[in-house]
């Protein structure tokens, strides 16, 4: 059954700005999908309103709409355009809600286009409770008992009937908001009318509960002709209780053995075929009773999601882009296998290594927030470690988190109260995992463990395993420690560090005894086949083994340092940012090698680098790839703060780091010396001052003058700043970030009250400097730049003021001898121009100014950063029509009791581009005159 | 207690030499075999106990094993069949609450000797390259002499008949005695839940020893014949493909599994051939090329039928066709009610996508 050739046009739908739930997967996807469509001849319209992603990208597809998610967009697309399809199935819930607006309005029938990949009636089953229970029960799958209700009355007698514990999930909502357990009668009342507010339709579901239960998804792909393959099983390591966007996840499964395995693969085949015709993605959640292997249907989604993606990386298996040509009418049996290349995209891929998936929480960022895990997802990103064995695997994902943790224990920073870890354990919270081993190096009895956490004892052995092994450590000095403790160490995937704290010594030394030893990382291939056939796709991990399959090319190349999993404050913008990087590399002939360990992202798609190496941002891995293969240098620009805090040690190992040199870097981070550069320049900032104790900073906060803005010396997206108005808020903050940190120093800001901000990104190559734009702030100065809307160009902003802010920036640019890209934000209070910080680095306002003037500038800063290009060989075209606002966007709800007030520390999870003719626009006046109000969201 | 310091070192051999160093697991001592590896994810106590796999030493390419430990019942007969077993990683605890014992130890009573801890993506990559070979692992010596001796003690699988060896010795039932249908199974190194797929369709069954007279077999008058799974080079099996002969003119339905589906062939006068490594695994993609539909199935064969025969043979139809490298995986003939496949319908381990063969054979005796 070859493709459906009438399909000539069509349109994908993105997922919108990034929120809790919904994060830069589905711009993998959207990218797969876009680009699988365009192999097949076929012109890609897209609309998203995130501006920060790759597939809004001119490499992605034929036509961009940077619109609202929202009908009256569709129809002026489809107005311009002979669409003759649409594919709603990649962007998330958001897109499929869009998707069947507009069926309902009649939208698709009136321009005459067909919904591929997708069956309306099927997602109604899936996303009503009550049909997909009946659905379940007429099936002959297991479910659990409980009925749906629509009203407080009827939610009373439900769980009269099926007693306590039991469980609320509100119809229709996105990442399971507002649902939640309840064990007790009392608690009652209030979840259910949470429960009845959250949900559109006021209506939810109250079933039995199944907490404790182990907890299973399949990854599904369904063509036409109905064949059906399951690229992934995954199992959660945390059991039924905890959102699976929040739990430690591990493919493939691990507990599970065949015949239970192969009877919930028929279950849902059995399902996916039961609720509607689709093509595509498919994913289906299992609960799996320990005592007895009973199986129960949790949940389907019928269409690509967070869980795909990570699939998709667990397994080489492009599931986005296999499920696009699917939508088209191509039979499995029709394509082939993207990493072979040989054999069928018609099977199910079997892997011999183990990945583990770690999400991470920013709760630092929502004071107040309960941070119990839940129904209800909570964590902004996630990291994946790949490895040979469980523990190898867990051990990297825990060093790709940066929380300042160098893996999973032996770092000094266990919790050792007795009571804060069986409360941990019992009531999961962000750091169950790194308690889970503080339980065990405490001596805390396994069973004690088992039962609190309810996790499966396989997991539970391996986990306390790593602390036989740290403990066992701890009875040789390097010197004695024998290599077979060393090896079984690194292979269960020890960090040097790690082993380092054990044995009380350098990190330094532990690297060179083990590799005196030869215990040396080797390279294998994600191959979709556990070996069976040739891999012809790059895509790497390392572990500590006998063969190396990643033999280093003598073409000159350059490895380029993803942002790892995605914060607040650092996301899907830096994602955009390396992909552009290493297609620029590769667009001047270097051979490119991408590092990053965030399943989410393009960046990690083993299509976009001619060498992928998914392994932790963590200097280890970083060093042990650098010294196999022997890049020209490191690119460290485009990654964020992960890559860029990374430079230090690049250039204290001698390795060449592309662009602004370390010197260069290290003087704009650091406070003091910045200053003095820009006191040289007479260029203005606000007067400041560095302190250590609290004594120092209320003598030093009363010379400055309040209010005073008060924050670490080294900070990631505002974290721990605030603006303080007196001695005693002062003290206050000063105290509580020198506990955090206690070597850290703290700055102390004269805060320009009034001021307005704006900010400026530049290229330069040494010599000239190109600015590529100014934005400007539209609240007042005192909120974080990601949390601010934001115009480009500026709106109210003189000329005098913006040739200070030109002159500044160039001023900057060229005494920091930057090469690449270049952030300084800036405060303008009375006419006067005041310097902020300057950023060296790709920003996250680079790819919205490259939206909205339409021109690729991490492009043209690579190409500058590599030596290949100067500022005056690229002529600029910015396309200048009115403006463009970058409007924050925020996920408080999944935090009810958070205060939602703005200040300098960065809250919001993703953005919006918003474009606007001119300062009469309605959008732009509202936003205007309420800017004194967006303190507090 | 620390695994590591109380493990013994084991060794691995291959025919060409190639030495890789492990641990022991299952029994301590020395064993050889034909090294075959296996795909699947799940399923490792079903692989184990398969008689197809007699005589191999099998590699378990997923990187755990053991982690669910033994159940009594999931087994495909009485004892475990394989030589020795190659893993990367073993666990000796398990955590499956209605699981009897560990794999350890269900390994140690059965004699069973293995290593783990070896680089076996690398050891797959060598055989996908260098084709099937023998192989000795060893917990009791390390000397090279002394493992090459041993290993040329290891027969070659090429012209090697098993099917004999593994058989019952004597017949037996499975299966409702007052059962609509009597299947006649010849028992090469039958699986049980082939017998228990026939069970459940309403089946009785009745298991020959492998080289039964026709005369014997028909005697039982029964309403279709079987022809299972088992080891060796079906090229040996004469006696086999000289009474499938004559099941086929009595005109009653056959159906044939992997080995089973290679004698009926050579039966029909088709030609198998040793494969390079084989199909060992539960993901490999089938086309049925009667319906178009594909099934995702379980394999475990290092020997197939040429495809090229049956371009030539006016009596034979190509009815199942591997998606990945295009061989032989099902046939039909047009002249007999018989048909077989290549691959395992009843699965155990893998994918139950195929079952509908059993439904297949049933009707046939129904017409």
């Amino acid at each position: 059954m070859p493709r459906n050739t009438a399909i000539k046009t069509v349109l994908i739908i993105g997922s919108g700005p990034i929120i809790i739930g919904q994060a830069c997967e589905f711009d993998y996807s959207g990218s797969q999908a876009s680009r699988s469509l365009r192999e097949e001849g076929i012109e890609v319209i897209l609309i998203n309103s995130n501006p920060a992603t790759i597939m809004t990208d001119s490499v992605t597809a034929d036509h961009i709409y940077l619109l609202p998610l929202e009908k009256k967009s569709i129809v002026e697309i489809l107005k311009k355009h002979q669409i003759d399809a649409v594919l709603p199935t990649m962007g998330g819930q958001t897109a499929l809600n869009l998707a069947i607006e507009c069926e309902k309005a009649g939208i698709w029938k009136k321009y005459n286009v067909q919904m591929i990949g997708v069956d309306t009636n099927a997602i109604r089953t899936t996303e009503d409770r009550e049909l997909f229970r009946q659905k379940m029960i007429e099936l002959g799958v297991g479910v659990c008992k409980g009925r749906t209700a629509n009203s407080y009355l009827e939610g009373k007698e439900i769980a009269q009937e099926i007693g306590f514990p039991l469980v609320i999930r509100p119809s229709f909502t996105l990442g399971g908001t507002g649902g939640g357990f309840v064990n007790k009668p009392e608690q009652f009342d209030n979840a259910l009318k949470h429960g009845l507010q959250c949900s559109p339709m006021h209506e939810v579901l109250v079933e039995q509960s199944i907490v404790g239960w182990k907890e299973f998804e399949l990854e599904l792909l369904r063509d036409k002709a109905d064949n059906v393959v399951i690229i992934c099983s995954i199992e959660n390591f945390d059991p039924m209780g905890v959102h699976t966007g929040d739990s430690v996840t591990v493919a493939p499964a691990m507990t599970l053995p065949d015949t239970v395995y192969q009877k919930m693969r028929s279950l849902a085949i059995k399902m996916i075929r039961g609720i509607g015709n689709f093509t595509g993605g498919c994913n289906v959640q299992f609960a799996v009773n320990p005592a007895t292997d009973d199986i129960v249907a949790v949940e389907i989604n019928p269409r690509v999601s967070r869980s795909s993606a990570l699939a998709s990386k667990a397994t080489g298996y492009p599931i986005a882009k296999i499920a696009a040509k699917l939508a088209l009418g191509y039979t499995l049996d029709e394509l082939k296998n993207p990493i072979t290349k040989t054999t069928s995209a018609c099977f199910e891929p079997t892997i011999d290594y183990v990945i583990v998936k770690v999400p991470r929480w920013n709760f630092d960022k929502f004071k107040g927030a309960d941070t119990t895990l839940g129904l209800q997802m909570k964590s902004v990103g996630e990291a994946m470690g790949i490895g040979r064995s469980f523990q190898e695997a867990l051990q990297k994902a825990c060093q790709s988190l940066e929380i300042k943790r160098n893996g999973l224990g032996a770092d000094g920073k266990e919790l050792t109260n007795q009571a804060e870890i069986l409360h941990s354990l019992e009531f999961p919270s962000g750091g169950r995992l790194f308690h889970i081993y503080d339980a065990f190096k405490l001596g805390i009895a396994f069973k004690t463990i088992q039962k609190l956490t309810k996790i499966d004892k396989w997991f539970l052995q391996q986990v306390e395993e790593l602390v036989l092994i740290e403990k066992e450590m701890g009875k040789y000095q390097l010197d004695t420690l024998p290599k077979q403790l060393l090896l079984a160490a690194k292979q269960k995937g020890f960090s040097d560090r790690q082993i380092a704290h054990a044995m009380s010594c350098l990190e330094s030394a532990v690297n060179k005894h083990r590799n005196d030893l030869g215990i040396r990382r080797v390279y294998k291939t994600v191959d979709t086949c556990a070996g069976e056939f040739e891999a012809k796709t790059a895509y790497y991990y390392s572990t500590f083994d006998g063969e190396n399959e990643s033999h280093p090319s003598d073409k000159k190349k350059v490895i380029i340092l993803g942002s790892g999993p995605n914060r607040i404050g650092q996301g899907i913008e830096f994602d955009y940012s390396c992909v552009h990087g290493v297609l620029a590399a590769k667009e001047c002939g270097y051979e490119t090698i991408m590092i990053n360990c965030n399943p989410e992202t393009v960046s990690t798609d083993p299509d976009i680098s001619d060498k992928l190496y998914f392994e932790p941002v963590f200097w280890e891995h970083l060093y042990d790839i650098i010294q196999h293969e022997k890049p020209i240098g490191v690119i460290v620009q485009l990654g964020g703060q992960t890559a860029l805090k990374l430079a230090e040690k690049l250039h204290r190992y001698g390795v060449p780091i592309i662009g602004t040199n370390y010197e260069s870097l290290d003087l704009a981070e650091d406070r003091g010396r910045f200053s003095d550069l820009l006191k040289s320049l007479s260029i203005p900032y606000p007067d400041y001052g560095v302190i250590e104790d609290a004594e120092q900073a209320v003598e030093l906060g009363r010379k400055l003058g309040y209010p005073l803005l008060v924050r670490p010396s080294y900070v990631l997206g505002g974290q721990s700043m605030k603006i303080v108005i007196n001695d005693q808020e002062l003290e206050q903050h000063v105290v509580n970030i020198l506990n955090e940190d206690p070597k850290n120093r703290v700055l102390l800001d004269h805060f320009l009250e009034g001021a307005i901000e704006a900010e400026s990104d530049s290229i330069c190559d040494g010599k000239d400097v190109y600015t590529i734009g100014i934005m400007e702030h539209i609240e007042p100065a005192g909120i974080h730049s990601g949390d601010s809307n934001a115009l480009l160009p500026p709106f109210d902003l003189s000329e005098n003021v913006i040739n200070q802010i030109e002159t500044y920036t160039k001023k900057i640019a060229l005494a920091l001898n930057t090469v690449g890209l270049l952030n300084i934000q800036f405060a303008v209070k009375n006419e006067k121009v005041y310097i902020i910080e300057a950023n060296p680095r790709a920003s996250r306002t680079v790819p919205f100014i490259c939206k909205a003037y339409q021109e690729p500038y991490v492009n043209f800063a690579t190409k500058v950063m590599l030596g290949e290009k100067k500022v005056a060989d690229f002529t600029f075209n910015p396309v200048k029509n009115g403006y463009a606002i970058k409007v924050p966007v925020f996920s408080f709800n999944k935090f009810p009791n958070v205060n939602k007030e703005l200040g300098p520390e960065m809250k919001s999870t993703g953005e919006a581009i918003y474009f606007i003719d001119d300062l009469q626009d309605d959008y732009f006046v509202k936003l205007y005159e309420e800017r004194n109000l967006y303190l507090s969201r | 207690m620390l695994k590591y310091t109380q493990r013994t070192e084991a060794v691995l051999l291959l025919e060409d030499g190639t030495l890789f160093k492990g641990f022991a697991i299952g029994k301590k001592g020395t064993t050889g075999g034909e090294l075959c590896f296996n795909t699947g994810m799940t399923g490792y106590q079903e692989i184990y106990t398969d008689p197809s796999y007699f005589g191999q030493v099998v590699l378990n390419t997923t990187a755990h094993i053991g982690n669910y430990g033994t159940v009594a019942q999931e087994v495909e007969s009485e004892s475990i069949k394989i030589k020795g077993l190659v893993v990367k990683g073993f666990s000796d605890s398990y955590s499956r609450q209605t699981a009897t014992e560990s794999l350890q130890t269900y390994l140690e009573k059965a004699n069973i000797v293995g290593i783990s801890d070896i680089d076996t993506r690398q050891l797959v990559r060598h055989i996908r390259d260098k084709g099937a070979m023998n192989v000795v692992i060893s917990s009791e010596f390390t000397d090279l002499p002394t493992l090459q001796a041993h290993l040329k003690t290891i027969p070659d699988m090429n012209g090697l008949e098993l099917a004999s060896l593994v058989s019952t010795t004597a017949p037996y039932f499975v299966g409702d005695e007052k059962a609509l249908f009597k299947v006649a199974v010849m028992d090469y190194g039958v699986k049980s839940s082939i017998l228990q797929n026939m069970a459940t369709r309403g089946i009785y069954c009745k298991i020959f020893p492998a080289k039964t007279t026709f005369d014997e077999v028909a005697a039982w008058n029964p309403d279709g014949y079987f022809l299972s799974n088992g080891p060796g080079d079906p090229s040996t099996m004469q006696y086999a493909i000289a009474s499938t002969k004559k099941m086929l003119e009595s005109g009653k339905p056959l159906f044939g599994i992997c080995l089973g589906h290679q004698v009926l062939a050579l039966a029909a006068g088709l030609t198998t051939y040793k494969m390079h490594t084989g199909h060992r695994g539960l993901n490999h993609a089938v086309k049925n090329l009667r319906t178009g539909h594909c099934e995702i199935t379980s394999q475990n064969h290092g020997f197939a039928v040429k495809g090229e025969d049956i371009a030539n043979n006016s009596n034979v139809e190509l009815t199942h066709l591997n998606l990945n490298d295009q061989t032989v995986e099902g046939i039909r003939l047009k002249n007999y009610k018989a048909f077989s496949v290549q691959y395992h319908p009843e699965a155990a381990p893998g994918p139950h996508d195929a079952q509908y063969l059993f439904d297949e054979f049933l009707e046939l005796m129904q017409q």
